[in-house]
């Protein structure tokens, strides 16, 4: 069946699979499950990358849905097809209830909230909503305590464990979630509203200068994968690792070499040069991305606007680009006027790559940040040139 | 010329802080001063020639309304300051509009437009004709909006769904209202110039930029046709 939708070119074959085994019995989550320790990863960015990061730590025989397949039929599909006695699932946030209700998983790793593809998923204060309501009384969840919407969305869990990693992106936590009334914030990353709602008091971990700190014991992280955004994600599994009696230090050392994950942050060699791929899908993701961009990269960027990145790429104009101040940035995919033109308001030059033919001749690495189906398709090309 | 935002973070979901880069960037070209300011919630409510309100979710709407109301926003349009409002802000400047389910919320009463819940939500591209031109962008939301006697609309629905399907948004002195995103300023740079040429008193200087391809492609994309101008 896989094999079949692979052959039909309808992406990485799991999917199909999933939706038959469905079609005979919708509960089959629920029986995949039983006997499995099972951890969930959701959020607005950096599923699949800490979905990796506790496949690693966690130890042997951990499975999951590698192929980024974050629906029920992906789920389905990553039961079937692995064995192991441990899975991480990254999910889909929209999905989060249904799975969390039939899983039991043994933890729930909450990342982050933030805009993403509004054309087709709900607005975001409307999901973190859902989730307030899935996660009632669930126990082993493990949540960004620095996120006002990951919060309100856990608050109603058992016993969360709060983690505190710094969120850059404020802009869809202005307003308090319960009573619309502004959110105030501090410099550590503490937040708050008049009416009582803020950042949890209590937590197992945060991020200090890099490290991983649980109470008396700082575990430093030494990443291959780039940028503040990966040592959060690194430090938001090791906390649920640590949760479930896993020792961080084993855990960390095993996060040591991995360098890159579902081809993000992987390296090609293309036409004489060199191409490190990075993918960035939305606001907060992109800001991210761009920060950790190396100094000497020449810098291209793709956009697509297919329905699996949202039809509107609007969401350009809320993307903080400051950091390619001084760079010329190459712009490509089917939106590379629209990117064109939102960089040269912006006052950053630009060219336009009507053709990857038309791609520049040049020296030094290339980094490529595109968004989900231009890095698909870049992904392609470079895995075979 | 003071252009500034207004709660950016109750009222920018959908890109509409680009309308400001764009005017900014085109009145520059031409050695025109601009400085644009975002107004936040705590802020004091700034002078400005020109206001520019965005789309938001139901609950900041809402808040956004209320701080308007209690800093005199709509006196200081009635009072010459130009106001560009966008999808939430199109229907926070009315009459009343519908928010989180089919409740009623009262607008500002600066233009008698009245918004109610629409099914389903118009979300797609969207090209809307004014004038000789076509205006293209992207819309997202769940309201209906009606015009009241003397309110024109400012323009009529060529592809999507605007206020009604059949008209977008709405024109009075020194007020444009339009559900387009895109940034709308910055997918259409001959409106933009428009704008700012109103703004400034006099006609513009031709300026040439990506944006004009930008603009070609989406209405031939859009509307199937090549570009109307």
């Amino acid at each position: 069946m896989n094999t079949l939708s692979r052959r039909l070119g309808r992406g990485e074959g799991s999917v199909v699979g999933g939706w038959v085994g469905l079609a005979i019995d919708p509960q089959l989550v629920r029986a995949l499950s039983r006997g499995r320790e099972m951890i969930l990863v959701s959020g607005t960015n950096g599923k699949t990358t800490t979905a990796e990061m506790l496949r690693r730590a966690w130890g042997d025989d951990t499975g999951g849905n590698r192929t980024g397949s974050n629906m029920t039929q992906g789920h389905v599909a990553a039961l079937v097809n692995d064995p192991s006695p441990r899975m991480v699932l990254e999910v889909d946030e929209g999905y989060l209830g249904e799975i969390v209700a039939q899983a039991q998983p043994r933890a729930v790793v909450l990342l982050n909230l933030s805009r993403d593809q509004l054309d087709r998923a709900a607005e975001v204060r409307h999901l973190a909503l859902k989730w307030r309501e899935a996660l009632r009384d669930v126990r082993g969840v493990v949540a960004n305590a620095n996120d006002p919407l990951v919060v309100y969305a856990a608050e109603t869990a058992r016993d969360v464990a709060w983690v505190r990693v710094p969120v850059e992106w404020r802009k869809d936590a202005a307003s308090c979630p319960h009573c619309t009334r502004p959110l105030s914030y501090g410099p550590s990353g503490d937040w708050g509203c008049e009416c009582g709602f803020a950042r949890p008091a209590s937590f197992v971990a945060e991020l200090i200068d890099g490290s991983l700190s649980l109470g008396e014991l700082t575990v430093p992280l030494e990443l291959k994968v780039p940028g503040e955004v990966n040592r959060v994600n690194a430090v938001m599994a090791l906390s649920a690792l640590h949760t479930l009696g896993v020792d961080p230090e084993n855990a960390a050392r095993r996060l040591r070499d991995l360098d890159s994950v579902a081809g993000r942050y992987q390296t090609y060699p293309w036409r004489g040069r060199s191409v490190r791929l990075i993918l960035a899908k939305n606001p907060a993701g992109f800001g991210e991305a761009l920060r950790a961009l190396e100094p000497g990269d020449e810098v291209w960027m793709a956009i697509n606007s297919q329905i699996a990145d949202g039809r509107d790429p609007s969401w350009l104009y809320d993307t903080d680009v400051s950091a390619l101040a001084g760079r010329v940035v190459h712009c490509a995919g089917e939106r590379r006027l629209d990117l064109a033109t939102r960089l040269t308001y912006e006052g950053i030059e630009v060219r336009v790559m009507d053709q990857p033919s038309s791609t520049p001749v040049g020296e030094g690495r290339v980094s490529l940040v595109a968004n989900y189906t231009a890095f698909r398709e870049w992904r392609q090309m470079l895995e075979r040139p | 010329m003071k252009v500034a935002v207004v709660f950016p973070e109750l009222l920018g979901t959908y890109g509409d802080g680009g309308n400001a880069l764009a005017l900014a960037w085109r009145a520059r070209a031409r050695q025109i001063s601009v400085s644009v300011q975002e107004v936040h919630l705590g802020d004091e409510f700034p002078d400005a020639d020109l206001y520019l309100l965005g789309g938001g979710e139901d609950g900041p709407q809402r808040l956004a309304t209320e701080r308007l109301r209690e800093v005199g926003f709509a006196d200081r349009v009635r009072e010459g300051a130009r106001l560009l409002a966008v999808c939430a802000g199109l229907q926070v400047v009315g009459r009343h509009f519908a928010v989180e389910g089919d409740d009623t919320f009262p607008g500002l009463d600066l233009v008698p437009a009245v918004t109610v819940r629409g099914t389903p939500r118009a979300v797609g591209d969207i090209a809307v004709r004014v004038g000789s031109r076509l205006l293209v962008g992207f819309e997202n939301h769940g309201g209906r909006t009606s015009l009241g006697e003397g309110l024109s609309p400012l323009g009529e629905v060529v592809s999507g769904t605007g206020n009604d399907g059949r008209v977008d948004g709405y024109r009075a002195p020194g007020i444009w209202g339009t559900y387009l995103h895109g940034p709308v300023l910055a997918q259409n740079p001959w409106w933009c110039d428009e704008i700012l040429s109103e703004l400034v008193g006099e006609p513009l200087a031709p300026l040439e930029s990506v944006a004009d391809r930008l603009y070609a492609a989406r209405v031939r994309e859009v509307t199937g046709r090549e570009s109307a101008s």
